[in-house]
């Protein structure tokens, strides 16, 4: 069953043009800096956008933060919110249960299937724009240092060390990986809300007006007492790979966070799905 | 092959499914009646696993569902309502999918593509080629649902409205493709609002009504004589004579006689000289049973709530329909709601039911076998 959502997931265009849009917006942004030379000064604009005039190999991270706000979260939502609610409204999900097929089996293979598609979709992100990236800007040495590239690199701060290719690589990873996490996090409630409603786009929706609300009350101070426990209070945490030294402290928080919320929204999809009355 | 026992299913306060009985033997062809929204479909789905009963049990194949439903599925083929199938994908590439999906059994993917290219021959579809599904007809996607119930040569076929959209040809096909299946050793277990379908291809029925299974045997039983000989005569005056007491109604050139032998009848009548047009022993049809313990379409809202009727005993007494209005008269042909209606207007319920036969036998280019049809033209 693994292999046929896989298979599913590969043969759907929706799939390729999602990705294939992840890709061409940083590159459209590359495209703008390079030619004009005006980069977002330090501290404004995506995290790291600064940084990628003088080293190109900076530029996955720059993309990430460029697509992590909005895009990313929005077509994680899409296909996750698609995994029940899509097979529901086209009619094949009572024939997939009727074959049969377990229901704790679909989810987990819709599970993986969602993985999988984060997992490539943010490495098709890094990779394509890595190339972009060392086409447009080069690959200068960059500095970096306690309050991290997006201050230090243009300033070219003598406190900073420099990074090697290497180090640029292991903290992008970890970035990568911290990214689709947190972008699973988002997945796991869209599944929930795709085994509550036979609509794909409700569920959608669903998502991500939780993951709007979550953004306004991280940014409204009077909702500090909560902010901890907001799913996208972590989100930009992965910045933190590129400090010197890393802070470790938001990254572990951010983690753990998003494993409640995985951990939490899976069970009650769960729960939910292999009890539900099937009547698509 | 199907036993189910007081099988209940409310949502919220609704009763959906009430204390169903069902009882499908092996090697049956059953059809499962009921008006629209009188708890077929929900039924069909119970006994699939995907709708979870309230109380009752079910038991298929001879085992409990839904707790081993995982060892009852692989061996049934199964339609529920409309076909499904992802649009983008090819008919083949559908049946690819929805094979691979599901409990693993031996050699399923080894002869994947000879059993997909036998399923789509069986319902007509052998020679498709690759356009997506979102490209084919309603038609064509019914027959694409029939072959992946197929897919797997099941022992027992659970099919909800398996003529849905298809054209009088492709009735008669699935007809003739099911009563092969069935005697090829396959239980055939049909859910349908239209009798024709159900008269011509079953063998045993059940009517639903309201979500109470309100009659359910032998269709050789039920369709037995009544007892009485319908008569078309052009001396129906001087038959009335000669026949006395035992002409139970009279409507222009037709009589119905009380006595159980047609040829009795004939032979007196015919000595008196008498000019005979047509004669046959009356049988009650399946659609005037259906209509005698069914209470009408839920799908009509009429201002007063109507009495429920009470269930008809399956004795052989006639049953007047008299003027109950069932249905809007819009259905298509064959529907019980349109049967209603007709047997409303109609003078007697056996004439309702031949228009309907009529009608029938017009629009599938077949051989009705409607009991209102004369015999004596045979």
């Amino acid at each position: 069953m693994i292999g046929v959502e896989l298979v599913k997931l590969a043969r759907r265009p929706r799939s390729w043009v999602t990705i294939a849009l992840l890709c061409g917006l940083p590159i459209v942004v590359a495209v703008f800096v390079a030619v004009t030379h005006v980069a977002p000064p330090p501290g404004q604009g995506p995290a790291l956008l600064s940084a990628v005039l003088s080293n190109g190999s900076l530029f996955p991270a720059a993309a990430l933060a460029v697509v992590l706000p909005i895009f990313l979260p929005v077509s994680v939502a899409v296909v996750a919110g698609d995994a029940v609610a899509g097979e529901a409204s086209s009619g094949m999900l009572r024939y997939l249960l009727a074959r049969p097929v377990g229901r704790t089996r679909l989810l987990v293979a819709k599970l993986i299937a969602l993985v999988t598609f984060v997992l490539v979709a943010v490495l098709a992100v890094a990779g394509t724009s890595y190339i972009a990236g060392r086409l447009l800007f080069g690959d200068k040495p960059v500095a970096v240092g306690t309050s991290g590239i997006t201050t230090n690199v243009i300033a070219n701060s003598l406190s900073g060390t420099s990074l090697t290719p290497a180090d640029i690589l292991v903290r992008t990873a970890g970035a990568v990986t911290f990214i689709t996490v947190s972008m699973l996090g988002v997945g796991a409630i869209a599944l929930f809300l795709s085994t509550l409603t036979d609509s794909a786009l409700a569920a959608a929706l669903g998502a991500l007006a939780a993951l709007i609300t979550s953004g306004v009350l991280v940014a409204l101070n009077s909702a500090a007492a909560i902010s901890p426990y907001l799913p996208t209070r972590y989100w930009l945490s992965w910045v933190d790979f590129f400090r010197q030294p890393i802070l470790w402290r938001p990254i572990e928080q951010g983690y753990a966070i998003q494993g409640v919320y995985v951990v939490v929204f899976l069970a009650a999809a769960w729960a939910n799905f292999a009890t539900k009355d099937i009547t698509s | 092959m199907i036993v189910t026992s007081g099988l209940t299913k409310r949502y919220g306060t609704l009763l959906v499914v009430d204390g169903v009985d069902l009882d499908v033997r092996e090697g049956d062809r059953y059809g499962f009646l009921g008006p629209n929204g009188s708890g077929k479909t929900t039924v069909v789905r119970m006994l699939l696993g995907l709708v979870y009963a309230s109380s009752g049990t079910i038991e298929v194949l001879g085992r409990p569902v839904p707790k081993q439903v995982s060892a009852v599925l692989p061996r049934i083929g199964a339609l529920v309502e409309a076909p499904g199938a992802y649009g983008h994908l090819s008919g083949r590439a559908n049946l690819a999918t929805i094979d691979a999906a599901g409990s693993p059994w031996p050699g399923r993917r080894r002869d994947r593509r000879r059993r997909i290219g036998e399923a789509l021959d069986r319902v007509g579809l052998g020679g498709i080629d690759d356009r997506p599904v979102r490209k084919y007809s309603l038609g064509m996607r019914q027959r694409l649902g029939l072959a992946a119930a197929l897919l797997r040569s099941p022992r027992l076929l659970i099919l909800d409205e398996p003529t849905n959209g298809l054209d009088p040809r492709g009735i008669h096909e699935v007809r003739t493709l099911l009563a092969e299946l069935n005697s090829a050793g396959t239980t055939v277990f049909m859910s349908s609002h239209q009798l024709s379908e159900v008269e011509q291809l079953c063998t045993r029925v059940g009517v639903i009504d309201r979500g109470r299974l309100v009659l359910q045997d032998d269709l050789a039983v039920l369709r037995g004589p009544t007892g009485r000989v319908v008569v078309h005569t052009a001396d129906a005056d001087r038959a009335v004579a000669v026949l006395g007491s035992r002409i139970a109604e009279r409507d222009g050139d037709r009589l119905i006689v009380a006595d159980a032998d047609p040829a009795g009848v004939n032979a007196q009548l015919t000595a008196a000289g008498l000019r005979i047009t047509e004669i046959w022993p009356e049988r009650r049809s399946l659609e005037e049973l259906v209509l005698s313990v069914t209470t009408g379409s839920s799908d009509r809202f009429d201002g007063a709530d109507r009495a429920r009727r009470p269930p008809a005993a399956s004795g052989p007494a006639p049953i007047a329909l008299g003027g109950t209005a069932l249905g809007d008269g819009t259905a298509e042909s064959g529907d019980l709601a349109a049967a209603g209606a007709r047997a409303a207007d109609g003078d007697t319920a056996v004439e309702a039911a031949e228009v309907t036969a009529a009608g029938e036998t017009a629009a599938t280019g077949d051989a009705a076998a409607g009991s209102g049809e004369p015999a004596a033209g045979r």
